[in-house]
């Protein structure tokens, strides 16, 4: 029995070294929660907001920078602009496009068109690329993310935006309509219906285009939230511009919904 | 014994039947959910078009698998978080995690038991030396009771998956139904030739009837490895799925689905880690026997059996790493960015962790080496280079812990001031990782050498040019593994920094494979030293058996979780989304908790075998109990 106690001991002892090594040893990283699909209202966006948009799923949605990044995974696309019209005349290129725009569709859907040398699959002889097509599989880009990554690139690359911001989807049918005209019940919902997150960080989003909403209810009082988002105009925090943000909410947003997102804003003072 | 044995497993074969076969024909139709994805197929398709045809036209690989021509399978659901089934109080993954885990570590250890058992078997037929046989005997015995715990919670398994998970299994069931089929009767063969072999060994002695018994050992393996083949299939199918298209229309027939991507490099994984768990497990029951042993003779007994359970799970330990690092080279293969998610996203630090645990596992392996060079005083002689061989594992160890380039977000890398870490990035790539493993390996290979040496003395003439030899290979060999570590390390670019892997691997090996020829001539005829003393160790020694047990238990539930993990959101990868509340991938500290606790509940039950295996040999005479008989 005493043996049986002694390496019960032992064995527990082990294990609680593993489990505090693993608890208190590393840093504790809280994994992203699974992406999901945002509704972003297109008809109301600006171009740089469409940018915006791009760069938020290059970061994150897409994960294109877990490749796309300083340690040489896969091509740098910083002067992609540049350099896709020399990939075009290549003569390992597959592809059909004629454009740039055209180019960085093809090579965000059927990348293997091209492949830069150095960077295909092992054993393929750069004539296949390890990229997954963006609009299926884990990522899914739909049509407007997909074309907001491509603005992205030309923006940053330095080349001309030449990509349109794609259509609202036609109105849903009168029993979704019904549906959708339902009052949002909490702040998060509200945040997510009108995309907040494309432009501010706020409830966990992280645009970059607008002040940083974290925090702002230690500086700003609830009159002060709700003229901002029903007069965006009216008063320009430091740093930014007139003229970013559309001036739709009052309009769009119910009252109750209104009054949750400024609550929300306001309490959100750490 | 043999009557509740086959109690045990047939009444756990018959729910895990039960539940695979039934469950399809008892399900639903179809749920709401299911529903939206059946009406947004055919939505999908040609106005014109009747639903069936929608999904075959959803699946254009279909005309060319004929199998698929009599099936129509359905595409993967869309499932929300109404369509799992709940139990309050009860957390649907965590249960399904720990059950599926506890089932997995009995798994390995009920499959690898017969594979070194056949090699001790054959061993002892091959040399005449009972002991062999008896030890070999003795593993296989522990393993029985094992054996009913797997099925036990194999049908358990089934049950959680289906209460919790009904559309998923339904989904599996509906491609896998022919391999299941096929592993309820593999099930049956497995049982019945395990029975046969264990309860027949003092039966089939001697002449033909040991060879018929030797062949029932291979049978025994062959049918093991076969279940578990077909298990691994439903698992790196939900990794790597096969013949499906994009909306997880299956097109193929059973053995597209079951030859994925990443079925084969599991199995050689899990074949090799199985061996060397095993021999950890039934290390931990030498020397828990050893510490209870009373009699001198006992103690040598179990002396012997740890020591040759130690070098089992050592002799696979040395592959293992080529092993994983081959699994993990095939996952980057087929999805880059799974690969890097692995390696270098949310799941990297988890690699951290495992370099602990692997520390461990060498360390107590050697350490355990090094207390069994006490058995006889020919060994002092090598005691002071020891401390040379622990300071290399260590330095080793250390460098192999080293992270690297764990950067998550882009604050992370503002955080860090860079991708590398200022003075230990240099440590942390891979190439600098490779490096400190073929050292680990190398140098506890030299451990081992030391310790086969250590009672003997070389007697033939050329054993002096041999001892060159070896330390010339082992130098040279070392010098190898460095430079090319040091130049594709840093002096290439990043695609070509893993390059130096294959031929580092390829040094280690061929310094453990030359200096074993070497050795195995050069000490034939070779004398003692000094009388061997076989149970002459320290209790100390024994919790070293245990401290790799314990590690390797918990370092395959580590991994288990990231070879599952790794699918995050999905049920099955990019087809199958997992829209259960729990979908979320956990920090590693709450992944920590539950392989604890599937530890803690693991060593509690092998425990409790070791206990049940004790027991089954005391034969108490309760005198005046019984009725006097007549003569």
């Amino acid at each position: 029995m005493t043996n049986f106690l002694k390496v019960a001991f032992f064995s527990l002892l082990v294990i609680s070294g593993f489990w505090g090594f693993s608890n208190f040893g590393i840093p504790q990283i809280k994994p992203a929660d699974p992406p999901v699909e945002e509704k972003v209202d297109l008809g109301a966006m600006t171009m740089d907001q469409f940018i915006a948009l791009g760069k938020k799923n290059f970061d994150g949605k897409g994960t294109c920078t877990l490749c796309h990044n300083a340690l040489g995974r896969a091509p740098m696309l910083d002067k992609i602009g540049a350099v896709a019209a020399e990939r075009m005349k290549d003569a390992r290129y597959k592809g059909a496009a004629k454009t740039v725009e055209e180019y960085l569709m093809e090579s965000l859907v059927k990348p293997s068109a091209f492949v830069v040398a150095g960077f295909g699959k092992s054993g393929t002889n750069d004539t296949e690329s390890p990229m997954p097509d963006v609009t299926g599989g884990s990522i899914g880009f739909n049509e407007a993310e997909t074309k907001a990554v491509i603005a992205y690139l030309q923006d940053s690359s330095g080349s001309e935006v030449t990509v349109e911001i794609p259509k609202m989807a036609p109105p849903p049918a009168e029993g979704a309509a019904k549906a959708e005209e339902a009052p949002l019940k909490t702040a998060e919902e509200v945040i997510a219906r009108h995309g907040c997150g494309g432009c501010h960080k706020i409830a966990g989003q992280t645009g970059e285009m607008g002040p940083d909403l974290t925090r702002i209810g230690a500086t700003r009082n609830k009159e002060y939230l709700r003229q901002a988002i029903l007069d965006p105009d009216a008063v320009i925090a430091k740093g930014f511009t007139a003229g970013m943000m559309p001036k739709i909410y009052g309009e769009q947003m119910k009252a109750k919904e209104l009054e949750m997102l400024v609550n929300y804003m306001a309490g959100s003072k750490k | 014994m043999l009557t509740r044995n086959m109690k045990i497993t047939c009444g756990a074969f018959l729910l895990a039947v039960f539940a695979m076969f039934m469950q399809p024909a008892l399900m639903p139709a179809a749920n709401a959910s299911e529903a939206a994805a059946t009406a947004s197929s055919v939505a999908s398709a040609p106005a014109a078009m009747p639903a069936p045809a929608a999904s075959a036209a959803a699946a254009p690989a279909t005309a060319a698998a004929p199998a698929a021509h009599a099936v129509t399978y359905p595409p993967a659901p869309k499932l929300t978080a109404a369509d799992y089934p709940t139990i309050p109080g009860v957390n649907s993954r965590v249960a399904v995690w720990l059950v599926a885990q506890l089932h997995l570590w009995f798994g390995a250890f009920v499959v690898a038991v017969p594979m070194f058992v056949f090699i001790i078997e054959a061993i002892g037929m091959a040399t005449r030396d009972e002991r062999y046989d008896n030890m070999a005997y003795e593993f296989i015995k522990v393993s029985i009771t094992a054996y009913s715990l797997t099925a036990i919670l194999g049908g358990l398994l089934s049950f959680c998956l289906i209460l919790f998970y009904p559309d998923l299994f339904k989904y599996m069931a509906l491609i896998f139904k022919g391999s299941m089929w096929a592993y309820a009767l593999l099930f049956f063969a497995e049982s019945a030739v395990l029975y046969i072999y264990y309860y027949g060994w003092h039966w089939l002695q001697g002449g033909n009837k040991k060879w018929v018994h030797l062949t029932l050992g291979l049978l025994l393996n062959a049918v093991g490895c076969l279940l578990m083949f077909l298990a691994n299939a439903w698992t790196t199918f939900m990794m790597s799925p096969a013949a499906v298209d994009a909306a997880g229309v299956f097109n193929g027939d059973t053995w597209a689905a079951i030859h994925n991507f990443l079925w084969n490099p599991i199995n050689i994984h899990r074949v090799v880690a199985n061996v060397a768990y095993g021999g950890s497990i039934v290390g931990a029951y030498a020397a828990f026997k050893f510490l209870s042993a009373q009699k001198k003779e006992e103690r040598a007994h179990y002396d012997w059996m740890g020591y040759n359970a130690n070098f089992i799970a050592i002799a696979a330990l040395l592959p293992l790493p080529f092993a994983g690092y081959y699994l993990t080279a095939e996952l980057y293969a087929y999805s880059q960015q799974m690969g890097i998610t692995l390696m270098g996203g949310v799941f990297a630090w988890i690699f951290i962790i495992q370099a602990v645990l692997i520390g461990a596992l060498f360390l107590s392996a050697n350490y355990y080496l090094w207390c069994g060079m006490g058995r006889s005083e020919g060994a002092y002689r090598y005691n002071p280079r020891i401390k040379y061989i622990a300071i290399v594992l260590v330095v080793a160890f250390l460098v192999w812990f080293t992270p690297h380039t764990l950067v998550l977000t882009n604050s992370e890398l503002k955080d860090l001031g860079g991708p590398y870490h200022k003075y230990l990035g240099v440590l942390g790539i891979m190439p600098a990782k490779n490096t400190a493993v073929n050292y680990l390996l190398v140098f506890t290979f030299l451990s081992f050498m030391f310790y086969r040496r250590a009672n003997k003395v070389a007697t033939v003439s050329w054993a002096a040019a041999g001892n060159a030899a070896q330390i010339a290979l082992f130098t040279a060999g070392l010098i190898n593994i460095t430079i090319l570590g040091v130049y594709h390390g840093y002096f290439t670019n990043t695609v070509y920094k893993v390059a130096a892997s294959i031929p580092q691997v390829l040094t280690t090996l061929v310094i453990i494979i030359v200096s074993t020829i070497i050795d195995a001539f050069m000490y034939k005829g070779a004398k003692d030293v000094a009388p061997l003393h076989w149970g002459r160790m320290p209790p100390r020694s024994q919790y070293a058996l245990f401290l790799l047990a314990v590690s390797f238990t918990w370092l395959m539930g580590l991994m288990g979780y990231v070879r599952s993990g790794i699918r995050q959101h999905w049920h099955i990868s990019n087809i199958f989304r997992d829209g259960s509340p729990d979908a979320f991938t956990p920090g590693l500290g709450y992944v920590a908790n539950i392989v604890s606790i599937g530890t803690i509940m693991f060593m509690a039950m092998v425990i409790f075998v070791f206990w049940l295996s004790t027991i089954s040999g005391k034969h108490v005479v309760a005198k005046g109990y019984w009725k006097e008989q007549q003569a």
